[in-house]
């Protein structure tokens, strides 16, 4: 009993620890997500439920438009759709590393966002950690942050003595290090410029409210043709 | 501000349609994931982050004042600064102040 209660100390602290990068990104997006939400009229409640149930950073921003714009129930499907199709291929990567999660699976799954899948991806576990819990502790650690953050949003949103106009760039923000991070690792870049070119054209031939669709058709299908070429590159790294 | 019914309604579906894109892959290729979707999984990545960030700058006003120039300033402070320090947080903080300052003091 008392060694299982270090254990599961010893766990706790390396899962913390590995959350850290993780909480400041979580907290400070989450208060730029809570301050939009009560700029569009929505208390924090709603910031909470959102943060909560839906925890996907890109969507729950886009999600303000669509909540104070009225949108319709197939827009948001669509939007969901397009905004959150790329959590389909982390959980692809992710079905071996959670193959055996036990009770805890369906929340790892849940909970898989961008900055936790960047955590978790490389399926190591600190030595002596108990995996099942620490993955479960480092994912519930993240979601913990964003709801802190935004419901802190919410309320901060009030009370703010200066403007908060251009906040909103933080979301763009995020994108750029992840965009550099991805460009620096060998063997991303003609998927990352694919990424940018395509929607670059879309966005030009579509204009900027219905460009979403074609950019991931167009990636899908530049990248299937790509295949014979990157996937041998994948290979060999 | 919209009606409470449709705004909840929007929130459940938001839910529930990230929850099912989650859960999908794990539920299909319970068995075995076949080559092609692994292949997409490892390429896809970097290119939707790529699309996410043309997203962000959809709205951007190029051929009217200003032009872009806020936006292009912000986007190479956090380029410049990730490529120098690989700090996510520093880079996403002072390109976001950056940004906030030009919006609000200069333009």
């Amino acid at each position: 009993m008392r060694k299982r209660a270090t254990l599961r100390r010893k766990t706790i602290r390396q899962a913390f620890v590995r959350s850290i990068p993780v909480m400041a990104g979580y907290v400070v997006l989450g208060i730029g997500f809570g301050v939009l939400m009560h700029a569009a009229g929505y208390g924090f409640l709603w910031t909470l439920a959102m943060s909560l149930l839906i925890y996907a950073g890109s969507m729950q921003y886009v999600g303000v438009g669509l909540l104070s714009g009225g949108a319709s129930v197939v827009t948001a499907i669509l939007t969901t759709v397009m905004v959150n199709a790329r959590h389909l291929f982390y959980s692809i990567s992710m079905i071996r590393v959670y193959r055996d999660s036990g009770r805890l699976k369906p929340y790892l799954i849940f909970a898989l966002t961008d900055e936790t899948y960047s955590l978790l991806c490389d399926g190591e576990v600190p030595e002596g950690a108990d995996a099942e819990a620490y993955r479960f502790l480092v994912s519930a650690f993240d979601h913990s942050y964003w709801v802190i953050g935004s419901v802190l949003g919410s309320l901060l949103g009030a009370v703010l003595p200066f403007s908060t106009e251009g906040i909103e760039f933080s979301m763009t923000a995020l994108f750029l290090t992840s965009f550099v991070e991805q460009w620096v690792r060998k063997g991303n870049r003609i998927p990352a410029l694919t990424g940018l070119g395509a929607t670059l054209l879309s966005l030009a031939v579509f204009g900027p409210e219905r460009f979403l669709i074609p950019a991931m058709l167009l990636i899908t299908l530049v990248l299937s043709l790509l295949r014979g070429r990157l996937g041998k590159e994948e290979a060999e790294a | 501000m919209n009606s409470m019914g449709h705004s909840a309604l929007l929130v459940a579906v938001m839910s529930a349609f990230t929850i099912l894109l989650r859960f999908l892959p794990f539920l299909i290729f319970r068995k075995r994931v076949p080559p092609y979707v692994a292949y997409l999984g490892k390429v896809l990545p970097p290119a939707i982050i790529g699309m996410l960030v043309v997203y962000c700058l959809r709205n951007t006003a190029v051929l009217a004042f200003p032009f872009g120039i806020p936006e292009l300033i912000a986007v190479l402070a956090v380029v410049l600064l990730q490529i120098w320090k690989h700090r996510s947080l520093l880079s996403i903080l002072a390109g976001t102040a950056v940004y906030m300052l030009l919006v609000q003091l200069v333009f």
